[in-house]
C-alpha cells in the first residue's frame, strides 16, 4: 500500500486514479492510451520540446504537456481531439521538413520513432517544404558517425552524456532554426571529450547517431579463403541479440547465435566469457599482489574502455590505479594470434579475429597502439550485437528457427564468472570468487555476492578474507565513476577494489546493444531482463569460478606459466597515458 | 612558438577576469560578457580556461557563446558597422542602409573583409530612434542615414 | 550609513536646492542647464555639450550656474536636448557649438536664442516645456523624475520623495498591507501581458520557500521600444526601492536585475545607483534597524530576444542558454534556482514608489475600468515627435498618434501603428479611435505589449512588415520547440516568396495554417505570439497579401521584386539629380532631355524617387 496521495481524473472519458505527482502521459497509460511522444524519454530527458504530447485540459488556454505536466484532481483531459491531431501533424510535417529523408537506406529503417509516428499519423506528404540545415557528417572517430542532417532535435542524446553521464561532449549550439547538437566548435567526437561510451546511441529517435559500422570489412574477410576468420562473442550479446529477431527482452540466444555464426562462414567461434576467465585470472593475481605488497590501492578494472578512456582524459594523474590487465576481447585475441596460433599451426598473420561486442567503445579499444603485441593486432574488427544482427538478416539467415549449437572446443568452455561480466558487479563477483579461494587457500562455498548486483550507480561491500577486512565498490555510469575518482583524488576513498564500467548498468545496456524506443524503456527495465538472464546462465554453469575452469588452467600449464608471468605481460596486459581531455 | 606565447598571455588575463567573480556556473556568461568586451570576441584559449575553473564542459560554454548573439567566435574588423534593424529604424529604411554598406563592402552581415578592416552587424535597437535610420562605425553614431552617407563614411574610413 | 534621521535631513536640505528644477517661480539665484543623457542624445554628441558648457563657465567665471546630466525628456526627435531652470527653456537639437551662444545670451545677457528654441507641431515656438503639445496629454508617473534629476545623484532622488515609500513600508506597513495596497491600486504588469501586480506578489508570498527572489526584467528586446531603458537611464533608484519594497512584501532578501548589456549606459547607471544605496545602508543588512535585510545584483543579457520571456530570463541568469522553461510550474512557486520568485519589468516597478506614497486610490482613479494608471510608449516610425510618451491608459491611439506624436511627417497619409513588437498586431486607420488598454488591444488583434509604438505611413507594405517581424521572430527563437524552431521558419519562406511575386493564393492559406498552430502549439510566449504580425495583417490587409500573389503587384511599393520604378517624361526637366544618386549609374539621359532608367541595372532602391525635385520618377 502507498501512503502517498490518491488522485482521480478522466482521460478521454475514463476514470483512471493515479498517485499525486504522476503526469499526464503515464496516467494515460494506466488506461491504456498511448499518447505520442518524440524528445522523452523517461527519467532523463523530459524537457517537452518536441510538442508531439500535447493534449487539451478542459478549462485551460493552450495545450498542456503530457509528457511533464501532473495530472490533477478532477481533471478532464482529452488526448486526441481534431486540435491536437492537426498540432502533432503539423510538429511531424515540420520535423519532415528539415530531416534527411533517405529512410529506405537508413541504419535505422524500421527502428525508428520518427517514422512510427510518421505511419501512426498517416503522413503522406511533406505540405512545408523549405531550406534545410545542413551538417557536415563526422565520421572521423573509430567508434561513432553523427549524422546531423538526420537529428531532429529532441535532444535525448545531449541530456544522456550531460545528465546521466555528466559529460557534456555534446551539447545545443547555436539558436532557432539554427540551433544544432553539437560539440564544441562542432570538432569531431575523437578530439573532444567524448568517451565512446555510446549511450547516445541508444537513446537517438532517429538514425543521426550511429555506430561506426565494419560489416563490409568482416564480410570481406570472410569471403576471402586466405584470411582465417576467428569469431569471440561478449557475454552480454546473447542476452540481447534475439530482440533484432523479435525475441522478448533477455532471451538467451547463445545457442542459435553461434550456430549462425558458424552460418556466416567463421572459421572458429569462440566466447569471450573464457578470455573474462583469464582476465579473473590475471586480475585477481594482479589485486592479491598490491593488496599484500602496498601497491596502489584502490585497484580498479579496466575492462571498459570508455571508462578508460574516460580515466586517461580526466585523471591522468591517477591512471597507476587501474589494474594493467587489458580487457576480456583483447586478452582474448592476443592469445588466438599466439597460442592457438601456435598450437593450431595457423599463421598468425593470416589470422583475422572478430569480435561482437555490447560496446562502440571497444572499436576504439581494439585501434589504441597499445593493442598489439610484436606488430600483431589483437583484434582486428570489432562489431557490436546490432551489426552481427544486421549481417545474420544480409546472409538470410530465419534466425529464430535456428537450432542449439555449443562454442567450439577447445576455448570454448568459460565459467559463470564470466558470463557476468556483462552486467555491472559482475567482473567484481568474479573476481572475487577467485581473490578469496586463493586468498583463504582453499574452495570458499559462497559463490554469490548480492551485495553487488542491481541496478544502484555505486555498490559497496566489506569482505572478511583470511583475517583481512576487503572493501569493495562497484560503479556504473561514467557519473558515478567521476564520484569514486573525486574521492580518490582527494586521499578519502576507504576502498581496496573497484569494478568501474562506463555504461549505466554494464555492458548488457552499452551502447553498442539493440536499442529501445522510449515506449519500451518507460515499460520495462531493459537492464533488469538481460542482466537476469546473464545471472541465470551462471547460476545453471557447473564451473562458477574461473580458477577451476579447465582450458584456463590448461593455458597456464602449457603456455603463460602463471598469472602475471612474463608471458602473461607481453600479451595480456597493457599501459595507460595521460590525454588531453580537447585536442583542439 | 609566438602563437603559443599569445595562448599563453590569453589563458592568463582570462584566469584574472575570472578571478574577479565568484567561481560559480552561473557566472559564466558575466564572464563571457568580460571576455567579449576585453577581446571582441571570445578566443579558444579563454574558453578552455574558463571551461576549467567552473568545471563546465567546453560543448557547454560553446553552446552559450553561440546562443547569445553579442558573443562571437572570432574577431571583429577595425572597423565595426553596425546598421540598426530595430522597428523604428525599419520603417525608416534601414534595410536599405544595410544593403548599401553589404555591396560597398561585399561581405555580408557577420563577416569581415579579408584585410580585417570592416566587419557588418545588423543590431536591435541602438535607442537612437530620435534619428532613426542609424549605424554606427564603433562608438561613433551616425544619424538620419541615407545611401550617400553609407558611402561618404565607408570611403571615409577606408582612407584611415 | 545613513541613519533613517540623516536620510530625512539630506532630503529636507536637498529640495529647497532643487527646488528650481520644479518650480518656475523658485526664489534663487541659480539656473541649472539639463542637458539629457539618455541614450538617442547621447549618441548626438551631448557629453560633448556638457563638457562644453563646464569649459565656459569655468573659464567665463560664472558663478550660480550648474551644468546637470539628466535622463530622457522623452521628445527624442528634438534631441540633443537642453533645459534651463527654472525658467524651463527649451532648446532642441542643440551642438556643442550652439554652447557659448547660449551661455552668452542666455545666461550673461539673459536674453532667449531664438534660433534654438524648440518648435511645435504647428511651427510655434515653444518657450518652454510645459507649453509643447506633446506634453499636454501626458501624465508622468513612470517616468516622474526622468529629466529631472541627475540619476547618478542619490541625494536627488532623495530630494524628491527617494526612498520614503521604503520608509514608510519599512516602519509602518505590514506585508499583506503592502500587497493589498498594489493589488487595490490595479497595476497590471508593464512587461505586456499585463497580469495583476498585486496577485503575483500575493502567490510568491504564500509560496513556500526558504529562499525567494525579486527579480527585475530588464531585457527590454522589442527591437523599437526603449521605455525601460529610459527609465534605468533617468532613474535608477525608483526601481532598487520598487524590489526592496517588493523584497519585504514577499520574504525576499535577494534581487536581481537582468539587464541586456547592450545598454551600456543603464547599467553603469544602474550599478552607480546600488553602490550610492549601499554605502547610504539603504542596501545591506538590517536596514534602518528595521531588521529587513536586501542587497541586489545586476546580471547582464548577452543579446537574446527571448530572455525577455521570464523562465528564459531566470535560465540566463542561471548562466544558461536561455530557453524557456514549460510552465506551470510558475516562477513564483519554482523560479531562479528553484525557489519561489518575483518577477516584475522595470516599468512596473517604476510605478509602485508612487502607489504606496499617494495611496490606491489615487492609482485607481487614473486610467480605464480594467487597466490602470499610466502606460509608456516608446513612439517611432513614421510620426514628428518620434519620443518617449506617458499617457493614461484608455488614450486613445488617435490622441498619441497626431496629437502627442504631431501626425505623420512628409504629407503623408496614417496607414497602421504597430503595438506590441514581434508579438503584437498592426492597428489599422478604422481603430484609430481604439482607447488604449490591454482588453481593447487585444480585442482589435494587437496588445499592449512592453510599449512599442510604431507608426507607419501609407508607404509601407504591411507584407514587408510581417516579413520584417517574422524575420526577427526566427533570428530570436531560442530553438527549442519544433513548432516555432521550424514553423517560423517555414513562415518566413512564405512571405519571402510572396514579397518577391513568386506566392500564390495556398501560400496564403499555408499561413494561415500554419500560424494558427504555432500559436497553440509553442512552449512559450515568443512562439505563441510569433505569428500574430501575420495574423493581424491577414485581418485587416488581406487585399493587399491578395494583390502581391494575384496581380503580382506591391500596392505600397515597397517589394523591390513587385516595383518597377519609372521617369514619366512628361514631368522629367533633365536636371540630373537623379543620376547622381543612383548607386548603380542605372540613369541615363542628357541635360534638359527627359532621363530613362535601366531596369536590368536598377536595383529598386528609390533613392531617386525621394530626390527628383519634380516627383517625376515614381515606384
Amino acid at each position: 500500500m502507498s501512503n502517498k496521495e490518491e488522485i482521480t481524473l478522466t482521460i478521454d472519458g475514463k476514470q483512471v486514479s493515479v498517485e499525486k505527482g504522476t503526469t499526464i502521459l503515464e496516467a494515460a497509460k494506466k488506461v491504456n492510451i498511448d499518447i505520442p511522444t518524440l524528445c522523452f524519454l523517461k527519467e532523463i530527458n523530459e524537457a517537452g520540446d518536441c510538442r508531439m504530447c500535447v493534449v487539451e485540459v478542459e478549462g485551460r488556454r493552450g495545450f498542456a504537456t503530457s509528457c511533464i505536466q501532473k495530472a490533477e484532481e478532477g481533471m478532464v483531459v482529452k488526448t486526441n481531439t481534431p486540435n491536437v491531431i492537426e498540432a502533432r501533424k503539423m510538429v511531424l510535417d515540420l520535423t519532415l521538413s528539415n530531416h534527411e529523408r533517405d529512410c529506405l537506406t537508413c541504419s535505422r529503417n524500421g527502428n525508428c520513432e520518427l517514422q512510427d509516428l510518421c505511419i501512426k499519423y498517416h503522413v503522406q506528404n511533406v505540405e512545408y517544404e523549405g531550406e534545410r540545415t545542413e551538417h557536415e557528417i563526422d565520421d572521423a572517430s573509430p567508434s561513432i558517425v553523427r549524422n546531423f542532417n538526420k537529428c531532429i532535435l529532441c535532444r535525448r542524446c545531449i541530456s544522456t552524456c550531460k545528465k546521466v553521464q555528466e559529460i557534456g561532449a555534446i551539447d545545443c549550439a547555436g539558436r532557432g532554426f539554427e540551433s544544432s547538437v553539437s560539440t564544441t566548435y562542432n570538432d569531431s567526437l575523437k578530439d573532444v571529450d567524448c568517451t565512446f561510451c555510446g549511450q547516445c546511441i541508444l537513446s537517438c529517435p532517429t538514425g543521426a547517431l550511429q555506430e561506426k559500422e565494419s560489416i563490409e570489412d568482416v564480410w570481406k574477410k570472410l569471403r576471402d579463403p586466405e584470411t582465417y576468420v576467428i569469431v569471440q562473442t561478449a557475454p552480454a550479446v546473447r542476452v540481447a541479440l534475439g530482440e533484432e529477431f523479435g525475441m522478448p527482452i533477455g532471451t538467451n540466444v547463445k545457442g542459435k547465435m553461434v550456430t549462425a555464426l558458424k552460418e556466416l562462414g567463421f572459421d572458429k567461434v569462440f566466447d569471450t566469457n573464457t578470455g573474462a576467465d583469464l582476465t579473473i585470472m590475471e586480475e585477481a593475481n594482479e589485486f592479491i599482489e598490491r593488496l599484500q605488497n602496498g601497491g596502489t590501492l584502490p585497484m580498479i578494472t579496466s575492462c571498459s574502455p570508455g571508462w578508460v578512456r574516460f580515466a586517461e582524459k580526466n585523471y591522468g594523474e591517477l591512471l597507476g590505479h587501474l589494474s594493467s590487465c587489458k580487457s576480456p576481447h583483447q586478452m582474448f585475441g592476443a592469445i588466438l594470434k599466439s597460442y592457438f596460433a601456435e598450437k593450431y599451426r595457423i599463421d598468425r598473420n593470416k589470422i583475422c579475429t572478430v569480435s561482437v561486442m555490447p560496446c562502440i567503445a571497444k572499436k576504439y579499444e581494439c585501434s589504441r597502439p597499445e593493442m598489439e603485441v610484436d606488430g600483431v593486432r589483437d583484434v582486428d574488427y570489432v562489431i557490436t550485437t546490432r551489426e552481427l544482427a544486421k549481417m545474420i538478416k544480409q546472409a538470410n539467415i530465419e534466425f529464430t528457427e535456428l537450432e542449439d549449437n555449443d562454442f567450439e572446443d577447445p576455448m570454448g568452455e568459460a565459467s559463470g564468472a564470466g558470463a557476468i561480466f556483462g552486467t555491472t558487479g559482475g567482473v567484481m563477483e568474479a573476481a572475487i570468487r577467485t581473490a578469496v579461494d586463493t586468498l583463504e587457500n582453499k574452495s570458499i562455498d559462497k559463490i554469490e555476492y548480492k551485495e553487488v548486483r542491481g541496478e544502484k550507480g555505486i555498490k559497496e561491500a566489506t569482505l572478511n578474507v583470511a583475517g583481512k577486512e576487503i572493501k569493495i565498490a562497484v560503479a556504473s555510469g561514467l557519473a558515478n565513476a567521476r564520484k569514486i575518482m573525486e574521492q580518490i583524488k582527494e586521499n578519502k576513498s576507504p576502498y581496496h577494489f573497484v569494478e568501474i564500467m562506463a555504461c549505466p548498468g554494464g555492458c548488457v545496456v552499452g551502447g553498442g546493444q539493440p536499442i529501445k524506443s522510449s515506449k519500451t524503456r518507460s515499460a520495462v527495465d531493459v537492464r533488469k531482463l538481460r542482466a537476469d538472464s546473464i545471472y541465470a546462465i551462471d547460476e545453471k554453469s557447473k564451473i562458477r569460478k574461473s580458477h577451476e575452469n579447465p582450458f584456463i588452467k590448461k593455458l597456464y600449464d602449457e603456455y603463460l606459466e602463471k598469472p602475471g608471468s612474463h608471458l602473461s605481460h607481453k600479451y595480456l596486459h597493457t599501459k595507460y597515458n595521460a590525454k588531453a581531455k580537447y585536442d583542439i | 612558438m609566438e602563437e603559443k606565447c599569445v595562448d599563453k598571455k590569453v589563458r592568463e588575463e582570462t584566469k584574472e577576469i575570472l578571478e574577479k567573480h565568484p567561481r560559480e556556473k552561473d557566472q559564466l556568461i558575466m564572464v563571457l560578457n568580460d571576455v567579449q568586451e576585453k577581446y571582441g570576441y571570445i578566443p579558444k584559449q579563454s574558453q578552455l580556461v574558463i571551461s576549467e575553473y567552473l568545471s563546465m564542459p567546453m560543448a557547454e560554454i560553446y553552446g552559450v557563446i553561440t546562443f547569445y548573439s553579442r558573443f562571437t567566435l572570432s574577431p571583429k574588423g577595425k572597423y565595426n558597422i553596425a546598421v540598426c534593424l530595430g522597428t523604428a529604424c525599419f520603417v525608416k529604411g534601414s534595410e536599405k542602409i544595410l544593403d548599401r554598406v553589404k555591396q560597398k563592402l561585399g561581405i555580408d552581415v557577420g563577416q569581415t573583409t579579408p584585410d580585417g578592416k570592416f566587419s557588418i552587424d545588423a543590431t536591435r535597437c541602438i535607442g537612437a530612434c530620435g534619428l532613426a535610420p542609424v549605424f554606427t562605425v564603433n562608438d561613433e553614431v551616425y544619424g538620419k542615414a541615407t545611401v550617400q552617407m553609407v558611402d561618404e563614411v565607408i570611403e571615409k574610413y577606408q582612407k584611415m | 550609513m545613513k541613519s533613517l534621521e540623516e536620510i530625512n535631513q539630506i532630503r529636507e536640505q536637498k529640495r529647497k536646492e532643487l527646488d528650481l528644477r520644479v518650480n518656475l517661480k523658485a526664489n534663487t539665484r541659480e539656473k541649472h542647464i539639463l542637458v539629457c543623457r539618455g541614450t538617442g542624445c547621447t549618441s548626438s554628441k551631448s557629453p560633448v555639450i556638457i563638457d562644453t558648457f563646464r569649459k565656459l563657465i569655468e573659464e567665463k567665471h560664472i558663478e550660480n550656474v550648474k551644468v546637470i546630466q539628466t535622463g530622457c525628456f522623452g521628445l527624442c526627435a528634438k534631441g540633443p536636448i537642453v533645459i534651463i531652470r527654472p525658467e524651463d527653456t527649451f532648446y532642441a537639437m542643440v551642438t556643442p557649438d550652439d554652447c557659448e551662444e547660449i551661455i552668452n545670451t542666455h545666461i550673461v545677457e539673459g536674453k532667449l536664442v531664438e534660433r534654438l528654441l524648440c518648435k511645435d507641431i504647428d511651427e510655434s515656438v515653444v518657450h518652454s516645456l510645459d507649453e509643447l503639445s506633446f506634453y499636454k496629454k501626458q501624465k508622468r508617473i513612470a517616468l516622474k523624475n526622468c529629466g529631472v534629476i541627475n540619476p547618478e545623484s542619490i541625494d536627488e532622488y532623495i530630494a524628491f520623495d527617494g526612498y520614503k515609500a521604503l520608509e514608510k513600508v519599512l516602519t509602518s506597513m505590514s506585508q499583506d498591507e503592502v500587497i493589498e495596497e498594489i493589488s487595490k491600486s490595479g497595476l497590471r504588469g508593464r512587461g505586456g501581458a499585463g497580469f495583476p501586480t498585486g496577485k503575483k506578489w500575493s502567490f510568491t508570498k504564500m509560496a513556500e520557500g526558504d529562499q525567494k527572489y525579486v527579480v527585475c526584467n530588464a531585457d527590454e528586446g522589442d527591437p523599437g521600444a526603449f521605455m525601460d531603458r529610459s527609465i534605468l537611464e533617468g532613474d535608477p533608484h525608483c526601481v532598487i526601492e520598487a524590489m526592496m519594497i517588493a523584497g519585504y512584501a514577499i520574504g525576499a532578501d535577494k534581487g536581481y536585475i537582468y539587464v541586456r548589456a547592450e545598454y551600456p549606459i543603464a547599467v553603469h547607471r544602474f550599478q552607480v545607483a546600488i553602490d550610492q544605496a549601499r554605502e547610504y545602508g539603504i542596501l545591506g543588512k538590517n536596514i534602518w534597524n528595521t531588521g529587513f535585510n536586501f542587497d541586489l545584483e545586476i546580471r547582464l543579457g548577452a543579446g537574446a530576444f527571448v530572455c525577455g520571456e521570464e523562465t528564459a530570463l531566470l535560465e540566463s541568469i542561471e548562466g544558461r542558454r536561455g530557453q524557456p522553461r514549460l510552465k506551470p510550474p510558475y516562477p513564483a512557486n519554482a523560479g531562479l534556482w528553484g525557489k519561489p520568485t518575483l518577477i516584475n519589468n522595470v516599468e512596473t516597478y517604476a510605478n509602485i514608489t508612487k502607489i504606496i506614497l499617494n495611496g490606491a486610490d489615487w492609482y485607481n482613479s487614473i486610467g480605464t475600468e480594467t487597466s490602470k494608471g499610466t502606460k509608456v510608449f516608446a513612439l517611432g516610425g513614421n510620426v514628428v515627435n518620434v519620443g518617449l510618451v506617458e499617457v493614461p491608459m484608455g488614450t486613445t491611439l488617435r490622441e498619441i498618434v497626431f496629437d502627442i506624436g504631431g501626425g505623420i511627417p512628409g504629407g503623408k497619409e496614417f496607414k497602421a501603428a504597430q503595438t506590441g513588437g514581434p508579438s503584437g498586431g498592426c492597428i489599422p486607420k478604422e481603430h484609430l479611435d481604439t482607447p488604449i488598454d490591454y482588453e481593447s488591444l487585444s480585442s482589435i488583434g494587437s496588445m499592449m505589449g512592453s510599449g512599442g509604438l510604431i507608426v507607419m505611413d501609407d508607404t509601407k507594405c504591411m507584407v514587408n512588415l510581417a516579413k520584417f517581424y517574422l524575420g526577427f521572430t526566427v533570428d530570436e527563437s531560442c530553438g527549442k520547440c519544433t513548432p516555432c524552431r521550424i514553423g517560423t521558419k517555414r513562415m518566413l519562406e512564405i512571405l519571402t516568396k510572396i514579397c518577391d511575386g513568386e506566392g500564390t493564393e495556398s501560400d496564403i492559406e499555408k499561413l494561415e495554417t500554419l500560424a494558427k498552430n504555432i500559436s497553440k502549439a509553442s512552449v512559450c510566449g515568443l512562439g505563441q505570439t510569433a505569428p500574430n504580425p501575420v495574423l493581424s495583417t491577414l485581418k485587416y490587409f488581406k487585399d493587399e497579401y491578395k494583390a502581391h500573389v494575384v496581380d503580382k503587384k506591391c500596392p505600397a511599393g515597397e517589394c523591390k521584386a513587385l516595383a518597377s520604378i519609372t521617369i514619366n517624361p512628361e514631368l522629367c526637366k533633365g536636371c540630373g539629380i537623379c543620376k547622381r544618386n543612383c548607386p548603380v549609374d542605372a540613369i541615363t539621359g542628357e541635360v534638359k532631355q527627359a532621363h530613362k532608367i535601366n531596369p536590368e541595372i536598377c536595383i529598386k532602391c528609390g533613392s531617386c524617387v525621394e530626390k527628383c525635385p519634380f516627383k517625376a520618377i515614381s515606384k
